[in-house]
């Protein structure tokens, strides 16, 4: 049985004057590894912004497993990363972690879990500003792993990770969804659709296309996402041409 | 409010201060600094204007470095995403503000111990009330400082424009807090306008301290710093808003 733990209705926002999202609707299913594809500024950060409930919204309603987004018995159960690494730089990569893990509340084997979820125990006593790139997204893609949450928002967490890590991570992603939990990770690389059991593809504020991977490419009679991608837009283009 | 998230906040930004080892000198060893220069000056001079001048100095030094720290680091928390993270998670406005303020009030107790200690044992300030309370007025301001600094920097949108911020709403009290002119001698409207801020209260409170042991007047001052720091937290806490545009 599929179980909706995300329910995203008519959702409009706008930012800096401009409206980002018209109107979007979606699911997400527990379970399983839900993909956000769409080139950089379509609202993906945004959509992603709103599922923690940290964003404010002009009309339209997040709700997770019933509970409004962002409210409070909800703020211990989602696992959140941002894009650009939200961690302390001046503080060394455990150290950031215990400071987010007693925030949540989070059991004390946690830390060193997350760190070697994360590949990170070599580095663990480094001052994160000192780190590479990859290794600061993955310090913190770390702290949202920290509550074992049921559901995991990712924001681009796999933008400029060796390919080997980048592997690893996803399925470390299909490990946490087997048990449970709904991912759900933002991607602007189409190669990574068929990393995800669900795809959305968005563009400029819409979901334009929302299945399998598999059934998408089979409905565009593409080879692959990319070209799916661009079939359904000039399909939207020819829709609204004949609309006009 | 949750004590365990309020003292984690606390630990963290501590940790933070005992890694950045610059800064860490500047909020202890540099009113000190400051303190000796400022005896020195008067050495040669007849009359006591060390006595008249260094506690305005106890109340301003606490003030002016918890504002300018405290506007530059929530600053960065705010464009660093980590708020925005933090407020996402079960932290309340208060446990992150409280956080704060209670790291930086540790911090400024030490940094008042230092410069007290330094002015009545060394440089022969002589304090006619409490010592004790002498410290206590400072973390008062340092409290003070940092729900200013807080604050501010809701309304600043780079580390540049917080420091900005600091001849705006610190040089303006520096000025009329008494420490050049007494205020009943100052004309009536900046006479007026100096007991709307709160380091006249906290000059007013050290000055008292020097110069008798009736503490009452000390307490009504302190009571004033607390309110207005309080206040100020208050205000700070409504700029932090969970939901962002």
């Amino acid at each position: 049985m599929v179980n909706n733990l995300v329910e995203v209705r008519d959702l409009v926002v706008d930012r800096g004057g401009r409206r980002v999202l018209h109107g979007l609707g979606l699911t997400i299913e527990q379970g399983s590894v839900t993909g956000l594809l769409g080139p950089s500024g379509c609202g993906k950060s945004t959509l992603m912004r709103a599922l923690v409930g940290v964003q404010q919204l002009v009309s339209g309603s997040v709700s997770i497993d019933g509970l409004e987004a962002g409210s409070k018995p909800l703020r211990s159960r989602i696992g959140y990363s941002t894009q650009a690494a939200s961690v302390y730089d001046d503080l060394t990569v455990r150290e950031n972690l215990i400071f987010f893990a007693r925030v949540l509340g989070a059991p004390g084997d946690a830390v060193d879990e997350a760190i070697t979820t994360v590949d990170l125990a070599s580095h663990a006593d480094q001052v994160v500003g000192r780190l590479s790139g990859g290794q600061r997204s993955r310090s913190n893609l770390a702290v949202a792993l920290l509550n074992r949450p049921d559901l995991l928002v990712l924001d681009e967490p796999t933008v400029g990770l060796d390919p080997v890590l980048r592997r690893d991570l996803w399925a470390l992603f299909h490990r946490l969804a087997d048990a449970g939990a709904a991912v759900f990770v933002s991607s602007h690389v189409m190669d990574e659709a068929d990393r995800c059991d669900r795809l959305l593809l968005m563009r400029e504020g819409r979901i334009i296309a929302d299945d399998t991977p598999q059934r998408i490419r089979e409905k565009t009679r593409t080879d692959d996402i990319e070209s799916a991608f661009l079939a359904l837009v000039d399909e939207d283009a020819g829709d609204e041409g004949s609309a006009a | 409010m949750t004590p365990r998230i309020l003292f984690a906040v606390t630990t963290r930004v501590l940790t933070q201060l005992r890694r950045d080892r610059r800064t860490a000198a500047m909020l202890l060893v540099l009113p000190c600094v400051l303190i000796t220069l400022l005896w020195w000056m008067f050495q040669d001079l007849p009359g006591d204007l060390f006595g008249r001048f260094g506690p305005a100095l106890l109340a301003m030094f606490p003030f002016i470095v918890m504002f300018l720290v405290t506007s530059v680091t929530t600053l960065r928390e705010r464009s660093s995403g980590t708020l925005e993270r933090l407020l996402a998670m079960p932290m309340d406005k208060l446990d992150f503000l409280g956080g704060y303020a209670v790291a930086f009030g540790l911090v400024a107790a030490v940094q008042a111990a230092l410069a007290v200690a330094l002015s009545v044992g060394l440089l022969g300030l002589n304090v006619a009330g409490p010592v004790w309370l002498l410290g206590l007025v400072a973390v008062a301001d340092a409290v003070l400082g940092t729900a200013l600094g807080l604050l501010v920097s809701a309304f600043a949108r780079t580390e540049f424009q917080a420091v900005q911020f600091m001849p705006l709403f610190v040089i303006p009290q520096i000025l009329l807090c008494g420490l050049f002119v007494p205020r009943d001698q100052m004309p009536d409207v900046l006479h007026a306008i100096s007991n709307v801020l709160p380091l006249s209260y906290a000059t007013d409170a050290m000055q008292t301290l020097v110069s008798s042991t009736a503490t009452s007047d000390v307490w009504r001052d302190l009571g004033v710093v607390a309110a207005f720091g309080l206040a100020a937290l208050a205000l700070g806490a409504a700029t932090l808003r969970r939901r962002t545009p």
